[in-house]
């Protein structure tokens, strides 16, 4: 047998078995979204646009898909601005830095679905913790504060809080490996040419990790746009469908609802986000080769 | 002389301060369940109580329910029994994969990799409405199985990535020197190149078991009976009563399945960061 | 034991390109130890590789001990070979490493430990058994390396550049113990170098490739003192063969014959002008850089070795008459660049 034959029969399982299990659900999560598929009754009827034209009308829909990119594009911002302030402080070793490190990882290594639970309880709106300090800070009057859940603005605002919160650790991880990857040369020698710390920053250590933060921000879009664990628990779309995310309005639809059809067809508006994210994916990836 | 003293005890203080600002930042809830862990409801639930202390002594009430009263047990053991059987699934068809996509396919394996890795982004949102049909029509709708199914679909295309940097950071000379040495090529797979990556194997187990731990949207999609779930949904959906949360228990729950994932997946952490740089960083 | 031969033996990497390796046809000697030369890239590790077996030829043939073994996996063709990086497998302690090739080749379990034991012992390893690799010193891993060559009684020892990750000082004394290995065993042995000391310390017979190209076979001294071509002729020796252009010849000669002309009595010989650029000062010797003045050599770099026991004076600047001994003259065709017959000397 050939390198060339043993090399097809060892990875063929592993091909088939992605094929079987990513590539055939996503022609028929295609095939669903182009017909009136409902849980329940076997069989269905292609339709061609009806769903996507029904639901481009919907309201909720049209919320959903809003949120869904301020949820994103919030998040994302605030993650990359914190995580790399927070790589800058944990990039020198320092006593307690294994600890500090664990203790500012837990939010990415702990089951999502637990860590939003947790702050579920700290966002409780009787009971939560930010609103008893802000009495006692005299901010408010007893009864008075703000239900941090259940106001529009502020569920939303909870909810950008929570991907921030569980984003900027993995972020900050990817962005201290892209740090190390820098000669230690390079800072020195542009100290020597008379660099400041800011200076530094902005046109060696920056620029330089272009790549590496591009690849945090990928996968930050890809958990961000994608997910539904963070807003199912905390808000489950409320107050009003005003949190709702496309990755949760078609769960409720298509699961809840029972409308596979429409389900499938909001989440096929997923498809253009990871598909340029893909892309440029392949970009670092590919420069990754080149250099 | 002054002025460069002042200012690196500025950047000191700076420095301190943004770790130690994130660290309770990010770190604050897991000290949370903590103390809602231990407190009484009385305390926990009055509201002009001082969160931070406790009012009333502490207890372990919450942890009896949660052990006796409600189905965690049986939810860590379904974990344990499906991220197992997904470990097993994962390492046979990822590992032979990602060593012949490293060494035996040539330049179109390095093109195949990289293709098989951007699976790894497509997310269960995608795909659960689908699958939740080929589960039924499966027959394994509600039972473990649909999960054991499922998520090998996730842990496979970042293992074979994972696993193909390994593998090419062997020295190929090894394998030359267990052909010449009197095996197959396959032997020389199994009996020189699996043992050399233990420690690439042991990185692809931790993986596939936390991710097992971690999912959420599959399980919520295809197990509905609260005997047969996983724990990651088992404690924010089958805790809470209509609108009753237990929260002492909810809290406790939370922090006795995180902080082992949590330890463990740190260990690995370098190496699944090296997995998801996709070589933007050499 | 076994004569190891190719015949027409060609590897082509990538189709319409010059192949690695070119119709490359020799054979050993029983017993032999062979040396392939080269520089880098000269195909010599891929030559090495199809014997091996690792490899694929495009076409010829490979013969180890008379049968053609083209169609057998490595691991049939009774070899045993010494990696450059000597790929001692990092998680076997050096007794596993050694008894590796016996477990795999199912040699019964019962023979392993005397078997193993003879092979450290006869390499002054029996004390490392218990290590890992990663425990050994450079020169230590080498030995473990060839005990586990040695240790199934290989037919033909293939080694790839095993001495180039040692630093300078161990390499020459590895280097002795290979050669005392060798005359102990007397396995026939081949032998991949890009470095000429080696190979003239070591080898009964060195083949010199280029290009993928064998450009000549033979003893060291033949090598030395009659190369087939202007390439042997540069690529053996440090500082390498002068050659002079010389209407339709090249005439070569080696920087140690090239003397002051006084030092060279009687015999008969060719004088030369001989300018002094530039002298490089190396302990027991001394390099003359400089030029033959006058004819129709002008400003073409001649290279002089002088040892210490000649005397000073030779500086930078300075003009003397220097000389080669006619038998010291060696003639290549201009346009082949290949050996040509001695002939009178037109310039005098």
């Amino acid at each position: 047998m050939s390198n060339r034959q043993l090399g097809a029969v060892m990875f063929a399982p592993a091909v088939l078995f992605i094929i079987l299990l990513i590539g055939f659900p996503f022609v028929l999560a295609v095939l669903y979204a182009f017909s009136d598929a409902r849980i329940g009754s076997t069989g269905f009827h292609l339709v061609g646009l009806e769903n996507f034209r029904s639901i481009l009308q919907s309201p909720s829909f049209r919320k959903a898909l809003q949120n869904s990119i301020v949820f994103t594009v919030c998040a994302q911002a605030i993650v990359i601005v914190c995580s790399t302030i927070l790589s800058m402080a944990l990039e020198k070793p320092f006593r307690v830095r294994g600890l500090v490190r664990l203790l500012i990882l837990l939010p990415w290594v702990a089951p999502v679905s637990l860590g939003t639970i947790g702050w579920k309880w700290i966002l409780d709106s009787i009971y939560s913790v930010i609103t008893w300090v802000l009495i006692w800070l005299h901010f408010y009057k007893p009864y008075s504060a703000p239900m941090w859940l259940g106001e529009p603005h502020l569920a939303m605002a909870s909810v950008i809080l929570v991907h921030c919160w569980r984003l900027i650790p993995f972020s900050t991880v990817i962005m201290l490996a892209g740090r190390s990857a820098i000669p230690k040369e390079i800072p020195e020698a542009a100290s020597i040419d008379g660099a400041g710390f800011w200076r530094t920053l902005f046109h060696i250590t920056i620029p330089m990790m272009t790549p590496i933060i591009s690849v945090a921000l990928l996968f930050g879009i890809v958990f961000t746009f994608t997910d539904m664990t963070v807003v199912y628990i905390l808000t489950a779309g409320g107050p009003f469908d005003s949190t709702q995310t496309l990755p949760s309005l078609a769960f409720a639809t298509g699961v809840q609802g029972s409308d596979l059809a429409a389900g499938a067809a909001i989440s096929l508006f997923l498809v253009p986000v990871l598909v340029a994210v893909a892309y440029f994916m392949l970009r670092v990836a590919h420069r990754a080769e080149v250099v | 002389m002054q002025r460069g003293g002042f200012r690196t005890i500025g950047a000191r203080i700076v420095h301190v301060s943004v770790l130690v600002v994130f660290t309770i930042l990010l770190a604050f809830p897991f000290y949370w369940m903590v103390i809602a862990t231990f407190k009484q409801n009385i305390d926990l639930y009055t509201v002009e109580n001082n969160p931070f202390t406790f009012n009333a002594k502490p207890t372990l009430d919450h942890l009896r329910l949660l052990f006796g009263e409600t189905q965690f047990v049986r939810w860590l053991g379904n974990t344990a029994l499906v991220g197992a059987l997904v470990v097993v699934i994962t390492l046979l068809l990822a590992v032979p994969a990602a060593y012949a996509l490293a060494r035996l396919t040539g330049r179109w394996g390095q093109h195949l990799g990289i293709g098989i890795f951007l699976t790894y982004l497509i997310p269960p949102t995608l795909l659960f409405i689908p699958l939740s049909r080929v589960v039924a029509l499966l027959g394994l709708q509600d039972t473990i199985w649909s999960v054991v199914l499922v998520y090998p679909s996730m842990t496979i295309p970042f293992s074979i990535w994972l696993l193909m940097g390994f593998f090419k950071s062997i020295p190929k000379e090894l394998e030359d020197a267990a052909m010449v040495d009197g095996l197959t090529r396959f032997g020389a797979f199994i009996r020189m190149v699996v043992p050399i990556s233990v420690s690439g194997i042991l990185t692809v187990v931790i993986f596939s078991f936390t991710l097992v731990t971690q999912e959420f949207v599959y399980a919520l999609t295809f197990i509905s009976p609260e005997s047969n779930q996983m724990v990651g949904v088992g404690i924010p959906i089958f805790l809470v009563r209509g609108d009753v949360y237990f929260w002492g228990s909810l809290m406790a729950a939370c922090l006795i399945t995180s902080v082992p994932i949590a330890l463990l997946y740190n260990l690995f952490l370098d190496r699944f960061i090296a997995g998801f740089t996709v070589g933007a960083v050499k | 034991m076994a004569v190891v031969e190719t015949r027409n033996l060609t590897k082509v990497f990538k189709e319409g390109e010059l192949g690695a390796v070119n119709k490359v046809s020799l054979a050993t000697h029983e017993g032999e130890f062979l040396v392939f030369l080269g520089p880098s890239g000269s195909g010599k590790t891929t030559l090495l590789r199809m014997i091996a077996g690792l490899e694929t030829p495009t076409s010829g043939e490979i013969l180890i001990g008379g049968q053609v073994v083209n169609h057998l996996t490595p691991r049939e063709r009774r070899i045993a070979m010494v990696f450059q990086s000597y790929a001692l497998y990092p998680h076997l302690s050096v007794y596993n490493n050694i008894a590796f090739p016996l477990k795999a080749q199912k040699v019964p379990r019962e023979q392993h430990r005397t078997k193993v034991e003879w092979a450290a012992g006869l390499l002054g390893i029996g004390k490392l058994l218990g290590r890992k690799p990663r425990e050994l010193s450079g020169g230590e891993r080498q030995r473990v390396a060839l005990a586990r060559a040695i240790v199934r009684e290989p037919a033909v020892f293939l080694l790839d550049e095993p001495l180039s990750n040692l630093d300078a000082k161990l390499r020459a004394s590895a280097r002795e113990e290979l050669e005392q290995f060798h005359k102990s065993v007397g396995t026939t042995t081949i032998y991949v170098t890009h470095d000429q000391v080696e190979a003239m310390a070591m080898g009964d017979r060195i083949v010199v490739l280029h290009q993928g190209v064998v450009r000549q076979i033979g003893t060291p001294k033949d090598v030395y003192e009659d190369p087939a071509d202007t390439f042997v002729a540069t690529f053996l020796g440090s500082p390498p063969m002068n050659l002079v252009e010389f209407s339709d010849v090249i005439v070569g000669f080696r920087p140690e014959s090239f003397l002051p002309a006084d030092l060279l009595p009687g015999a008969k010989h060719v004088r030369f002008r001989y300018k002094v650029n530039y002298v490089e000062y190396l302990g027991a010797e001394r390099v003359l850089y400089g030029a033959i003045e006058g004819r129709h050599f002008e400003s073409k770099e001649i290279i002089s070795r002088l040892s210490w026991t000649m005397p000073a004076g030779y500086d930078a600047g300075s003009v003397h008459d220097f000389s080669v001994a006619e038998s010291d003259l060696r003639f290549f065709d201009r346009k082949t660049e290949k050996r040509a017959d001695p002939r009178p000397y037109p310039w005098q």
